[in-house]
């Protein structure tokens, strides 16, 4: 059913715009003509038929199933939770004193907002797009694995003792009546809900997803075959370490780097390179850990970031080591 | 006078929200103050955890988008 836009993409560019397809140029426009199309195609009927499904799922409905579990499944819940439940970044902070005031775990809290960046709808249909489903699984477990480790080890260093003290005594003084009605929905209800959803994601990724795909073809075009393999490749081994530093300053969500991803491993990037990179961009951004200060003393801030850039680079050495090639990454 | 806040740590909107509150109360001709609460702790202490979130007279009435025309409106009536 993709064929349709690799038959627009044909007719666009060696029909209306004239090239031959031997050309660079030719090469680059095709490739971002046919994915920005089935792209924001895809994503117009995703999220809208997605955000049908999971209209009633919010914040307080997870911190009702989140309240009361142990660490480790409330880490594992946390993780999984993350990945499903919408919501933006810019409320990363309430949510976190909502979690925690409710007694959660900070351990559990995070596992939530480590993975909720990394993994989202629009996120996994890019990547089942562009990189095929394998990829996207290998993907998905990698985030969620994030997540949970990264959850579970801030617990074992009793993170909650840098929080910033209102945080710190909120949690202490934390008291949570477990009662929660789910709202029923009718079907007009979850239609408009969807509805803006739709128009809220839509609105903010389209320029992500042109810029994303405009990278990615830019290096499909021009980027010579295996120069990367040659420069950036597994015998390289401080290349993951160094693609993780420079992800960090990127501030990237997963919508614009997923197309950037695809150029950079058909252009030869070992696959545990771009995992790195991207997972760095998406997930250890300065914006984010500044807000973050406000609940967090620079101890444990510190802390996560070490946690995290030493997991971003293990994941890269491993995936590199395993020689690890999806199938679907098309040539 | 009326007074209304709007919470939220600073994003577009929250900005917003504050905005277009301002903006149907002056067309309406009702005096208004907007205070925008940035404060984390104020915030939690309201029980809000999606922002941008409204509160008029200590009571959250509104939180996770930015209201409607109809909403704003029946607030200032």
């Amino acid at each position: 059913m993709f064929s349709w836009f690799t038959i627009l993409a044909d007719w666009l560019t060696y029909r209306v715009l004239g090239l031959s397809a031997e050309t660079n140029l030719s090469k680059a426009i095709h490739f971002f003509i046919e994915d920005t199309t089935k792209i924001l195609v895809l994503l117009v009927v995703m999220i809208y038929i997605i955000a049908l499904i999971r209209a009633s799922l919010d914040v307080t409905r997870v911190r009702y199933y989140l309240a009361g579990k142990s660490k480790i499944l409330g880490t594992i819940l946390g993780s999984i939770f993350g990945a499903i439940t919408p919501f933006c970044s810019c409320s990363s902070i309430p949510v976190f004193l909502g979690f925690t005031s409710a007694g959660i775990p900070v351990g559990v809290t995070m596992s939530f907002l480590l993975t909720s960046p990394l993994i989202n709808e629009v996120a996994v249909l890019l990547l089942l797009s562009l990189l095929g489903w394998q990829f996207t699984l290998t993907y998905v477990i990698v985030g969620m694995l994030v997540g949970i480790l990264g959850g579970l080890l801030l617990e074992f260093i009793h993170a909650e003792r840098w929080l910033q003290p209102f945080v710190r005594k909120a949690y202490d003084n934390a008291q949570f009546t477990a009662n929660y009605t789910a709202p029923h929905l009718s079907f007009a209800q979850r239609h408009d809900f969807a509805k803006t959803e739709l128009i809220d994601i839509f609105s903010r990724v389209w320029k992500w997803v042109i810029i994303g795909v405009g990278l990615g073809a830019a290096l499909h075009g021009f980027v010579p075959e295996n120069w990367l393999e040659q420069h950036l490749g597994e015998e390289q081994w401080w290349s993951v370490p160094l693609a993780v530093l420079l992800g960090i300053p990127l501030y990237a969500n997963a919508t614009g780097i997923i197309p950037i991803m695809e150029g950079l491993i058909t252009k030869g990037l070992p696959v545990g390179t771009t995992l790195a990179f991207c997972m760095s961009t998406v997930a250890a951004s300065f914006p984010e850990f500044i807000m973050l200060k406000q609940v967090m003393q620079w101890r444990l801030l510190l802390t996560l970031f070490i946690i995290l850039l030493v997991a971003f680079t293990l994941i890269g050495w491993l995936f590199n080591f395993l020689h690890f090639i999806p199938l679907g990454v098309r040539s | 006078m009326k007074t209304i806040k709007v919470l939220g740590s600073g994003c577009t909107k929250c900005t917003k929200t504050a905005e277009f509150i301002a903006k149907v109360a002056a067309d309406k001709g009702v005096a208004i103050e907007v205070i925008k609460e940035t404060n984390p702790e104020a915030i939690m202490g309201y029980g809000v955890m999606v922002t941008p979130a409204v509160v008029i007279n200590e009571q959250v009435v509104h939180s996770g988008s930015i209201p409607n025309q109809a909403t704003v409106e029946n607030w200032l009536s």
